[in-house]
């Protein structure tokens, strides 16, 4: 028999920006709104009219709704009261807020992954200043920081998230679920300017094309012209083994990812600070990565409040070639961003690099030197990769070559 | 029946009669002179009193008849035992008992822990109370229950109210952590050390009848005295004034919100980048999150340019403890202690000083020590397109928060308002604020976690800022990017019924606050 109750949606003493919804079907009466919310007096009136353009856009005609709001934005009551309605009725209909303006932003594939920051896919509360924390990419999370039972409310706030939620330039993305699930994932989320997918857990290079084909279906399907650039996280011992391939899988691919908590549970042994046991698999990510022309990305540092642990931790991240990590807290940002920017002497001496190189051609001269020391081709490209970084990153100016 | 308003300097609609007293309405900054001489109380003889010096009655109750405690009188005390305080229910519990009716309870502020005087509200012991209100004293004022009219004042405007006799106090109960038989006090020493005692110090001069209670009583003198046996009538000895855990946070810790911190650090950039923060500052910052986290942003400052603070001014804390130590900042002058570091460090650091509110904020002062400092962090829970402040009631309109030493605080160099954009869906930043507590002339920045916004007013910090990189908007932009986030909020509905007036520093009543309408 179908159920004619459900809730959607979370409350209690220490949810904030959310709100629960209970929803009953009724044979007749209209619908009934009882709404308990600290913010009554102010947006009362704004909640329970939203919830009617809701049922009604859903063809409800009769209905109670319970709402217990915690200070809820529209965009998630609107998802809260989808996911409810979905879960009474099997639908096609979307009810879509507004996609602002300040998110209809592409990037590019050759932009800085720096920092990614990750924030769980069913708690609106981290989201709503996410953008603030200049992290280069946000990744909405529908995968593991989401419980199963809660995937298909997480999927819609996700969605709404993407169209109303300012993330002030960072890379909008999305962490899917692996398999099945991550196909549906896709449904919700591409046609709303997603910059770019996670594929997690990939093992074999069919795991990112599957992900791939079903994007581009949905590219057909709704006609969107921007990019949707992929992300494969390797998080185990095959995964790396076929991480040459699986780099190789997709022309869409800008990035390969490491997944170090579930890479240690695979090879059985304790993930330790100094990551020695992670040592051959990072190494391996990173010549795979850059053999095919992607940035490799290290996995997230788990103490939020060692930030010297962080700080070293990036440096030997960096050292070892890695061009980003991924952060769980936003104060981590900071701390990887710094650390992965070139810092004023490599500046400084990628300048004298590339000046003595000019001089040395100007004149010439096939051997160019810094004070005593040689300086031959690789050095130099390096080094002009560097100041290029640099003016990008605003460190030096753009037009000058001092 | 109606009561007479009248539209006051703010553009504020007030009486012209409180509780059955006339009334100032609110004339503009500094612009209140009141003439003639300050209150005094009634004049003692010194042979009424114990030659012995032994004042120790047995009981606070025994203390309160001799004292005359009648109808109608005014009561008075302190809150330095914050939400540790077992003394002030009690006054009230004893008067109860007695059968005394329509006290007024005149605290320098009130905590969750006396919350059960709303039975003694509603059994008519109290008519009103003075003071500050939060939670559910609030809400019991806003919701029209309280038989008089709140009056709302700042900590300094307590003061100014004792001392120009527009309260008089007929009985001071002050509880004291240590005290000896002839009445000297002090904050320090027994097991309910709160550090200071400073806001006593003027109800214990001008108060008719002073009675001390404590829990630790030394043999005289009690050194040094806070509070001096001179202005006192009886001393009451008791097992315990308070709870110590609750007289002061073991520990106050500074922010782990991510976007708190973030407002910090732009708070702290904006201080260094205007030039504010320079060697030789003065500065008070409270104890909130958001506060500490700036003042260790400021130490850090500090530390790595190489200069020192002149004094800052406490409420307190650990953060304030450690640039003292460090060598930050040259002494803390301090009206209230905030956590466990803060009271060790008054009992044992000579540089760091009691310093009541009666020197530091008090508008019948010669002079005014909050006009001194340089850098004064405060909070609001809303400010309007004119950078009007208020921080006694929430956008939904009910009375929440007592005005402290806000007020006081404002007539600072650089006054600064570190606030969230919105919380919890209510923006912060309104059109007209819902309660006027603090003139927009005297505020002068916003920093938000989207952006700062500069009173045009300080054209000098404007330009002083240009070129910075900071995110500076106009406070518009910031007001319409929270409502284009949130929504437009509806205004709070209220009945015509004045249920709280909220008196300015001088003394005049700025605005006041209406019984929440019910459908």
């Amino acid at each position: 028999m179908k159920k004619f109750t459900v809730t959607a949606g979370n409350a209690g003493p220490k949810v904030r920006s959310d709100c629960e919804i209970t929803l009953e079907l009724k044979e007749r009466g209209g619908i009934e709104i009882d709404l308990t919310s600290k913010v009554k007096a102010l947006y009362g009136d704004s909640i329970t009219s939203l919830c009617r353009e809701v049922l009604t856009f859903f063809k409800i005609r009769n209905a109670r709704v319970t709402v217990t709001d915690s200070g809820a934005l529209p965009f998630v009551i609107a998802a809260r009261i989808e996911a409810a309605v979905r879960r009474l009725k099997d639908t096609d209909l979307e009810f879509l807020p507004e996609l602002i303006k300040e998110n209809m932003y592409s990037t590019t594939g050759d932009r800085f992954r720096f920092s990614r920051l990750y924030l769980p896919g069913n708690t609106p509360s981290m989201m709503l200043n996410a953008g603030l924390h200049s992290a280069d990419g946000i990744i909405l999370d529908l995968e593991d920081s989401v419980a199963p039972e809660k995937k298909d409310e997480a999927r819609i706030l996700v969605r709404n998230a993407l169209r109303q939620v300012d993330f002030r330039g960072a890379e909008r993305m999305v962490r899917i679920n692996q398999g099945e699930a991550g196909l549906k994932d896709l449904q919700y989320v591409v046609s709303h300017n997603v910059n770019l997918i996670l594929v997690p857990k990939c093992e074999l290079p069919d795991h990112v094309k599957i992900v791939d084909s079903e994007i581009s279906a949905i590219r057909k399907r709704t006609g969107i012209k921007y990019p949707v650039f992929l992300m494969p996280i390797i998080e185990s011992a095959l995964g790396i083994e076929n991480s040459t391939d699986i780099a190789r899988a997709s022309e869409n691919i800008v990035a390969l990812a490491i997944g170090l908590e579930d890479f240690t549970a695979d090879l059985g042994v304790p993930r330790t600070a100094e990551g020695k046991e992670s040592l051959y698999a990072r190494s391996r990510l990173v010549i795979a990565a850059k053999a095919a022309g992607v940035q490799p990305i290290d996995s997230v540092f788990s103490d939020v409040s060692d930030m010297e642990a962080l700080r070293q931790n990036v440096m030997n991240s960096k050292a070892l070639g890695f061009e980003g990590m991924g952060c769980i807290h936003p104060r981590q940002v900071a701390v990887i961003n710094q650390g992965f920017a070139p810092d004023e002497s490599e500046i400084e001496k990628s300048v004298k690099i590339v000046a003595a190189y000019e001089e040395a051609r100007k004149r010439g001269d096939g051997v160019a030197a810094v004070g005593s020391k040689m300086i031959d081709q690789p050095v130099v490209l390096r080094a002009q990769k560097t100041i290029s970084l640099a003016r990008k990153l605003g460190r030096m100016p753009k037009d000058s070559s001092s | 029946m109606a009561v007479k308003t009248v539209i006051n300097a703010a553009g504020r609609s007030v009486p012209l009669e409180i509780n059955g007293k006339p009334v100032i309405p609110f004339k503009g900054v500094g612009k209140h002179r009141p003439v003639g001489g300050k209150y005094s109380p009634p004049i003692p003889v010194c042979s009424d009193f114990p030659d012995n010096g032994n004042k120790v009655v047995r009981s606070l109750e025994e203390a309160l008849k001799l004292c005359g405690l009648r109808n109608g009188m005014t009561i008075s005390t302190h809150h330095h035992l914050r939400d540790g305080d077992l003394i002030n229910n009690s006054i009230f519990e004893i008067a109860s008992a007695m059968g005394v009716k329509d006290l007024v309870w005149f605290p320098s502020a009130s905590f969750p822990c006396n919350d059960p005087v709303i039975k003694y509200l509603d059994n008519g012991t109290i008519n009103r109370i003075e003071g500050s209100m939060n939670g559910p004293l609030g809400r019991y004022v806003s919701d029209g229950k309280m038989k008089g009219t709140a009056v709302l004042r700042s900590h300094g405007g307590r003061v100014q109210a004792i001392q120009d006799g527009e309260v008089k106090i007929d009985i001071a109960v002050l509880a004291a952590p240590s005290a000896d038989s002839f009445g000297n006090a002090r904050g320090t020493g027994g097991n309910s050390s709160c550090g200071v005692i400073g806001y006593a110090k003027a109800d214990s001069m001008y108060a008719s009848k002073v009675i001390v209670i404590t829990d630790n009583l030394v043999d005289m003198p009690c050194f040094p005295m806070e509070i001096e046996g001179n202005y006192v009538d009886y001393v009451v000895v008791v097992d315990k004034i308070g709870i110590p855990e609750k007289i002061v946070s073991g520990t106050t810790e500074i922010t782990k919100s991510p976007d708190r911190l973030l407002i910090a650090e732009l708070t702290a950039s904006f201080l260094e980048k205007s030039g504010i923060l320079k060697d030789g500052v003065t500065m008070q910052a409270g104890a909130g999150g958001t506060s500490l986290a700036i003042a260790v942003f400021v130490h850090q400052i500090l530390k790595q340019k190489g200069w020192k603070s002149k004094f800052g001014f406490g409420g307190s804390t650990k953060y304030m403890v450690k640039m003292l130590e460090e060598g930050q900042m040259g002494y803390i002058l301090d009206a209230q202690a905030f956590d466990l570091d803060a009271v060790k460090s008054v009992e044992t650091n000579p540089n760091h000083v009691p310093y009541p509110v009666f020197n530091a904020y008090n508008y019948h002062s010669k002079g005014n020590l909050t006009s001194m400092m340089d850098i004064m962090i405060l909070g609001a829970t809303e400010v309007d397109l004119n950078f009007n402040g208020n921080v006694v009631t929430h956008s939904d309109g009910y009375l929440l928060h007592g005005i402290g030493g806000w007020q006081n605080c404002l007539h600072a160099r650089n006054v600064i308002l570190p606030l969230p954009l919105f919380r919890d869906r209510i923006p912060v930043i309104v059109d007209e604020v819902t309660t006027l507590c603090g003139p927009g002339e005297l505020i002068d920045v916003i920093i938000t976690e989207r952006g700062i916004a500069i009173n045009p007013l300080r054209k000098d910090l404007i330009k002083s800022i240009k070129g910075s990189g900071l995110p500076l908007k106009t406070i518009k932009e910031l007001k319409d990017e929270a409502e284009r986030i949130c929504g437009k909020p509806k205004k709070a509905q209220f009945e015509d019924k004045i249920v709280a007036a909220i008196k300015w520093v001088d003394g005049t009543v700025i605005d006041v606050v209406r019984k929440i309408k019910t459908k």
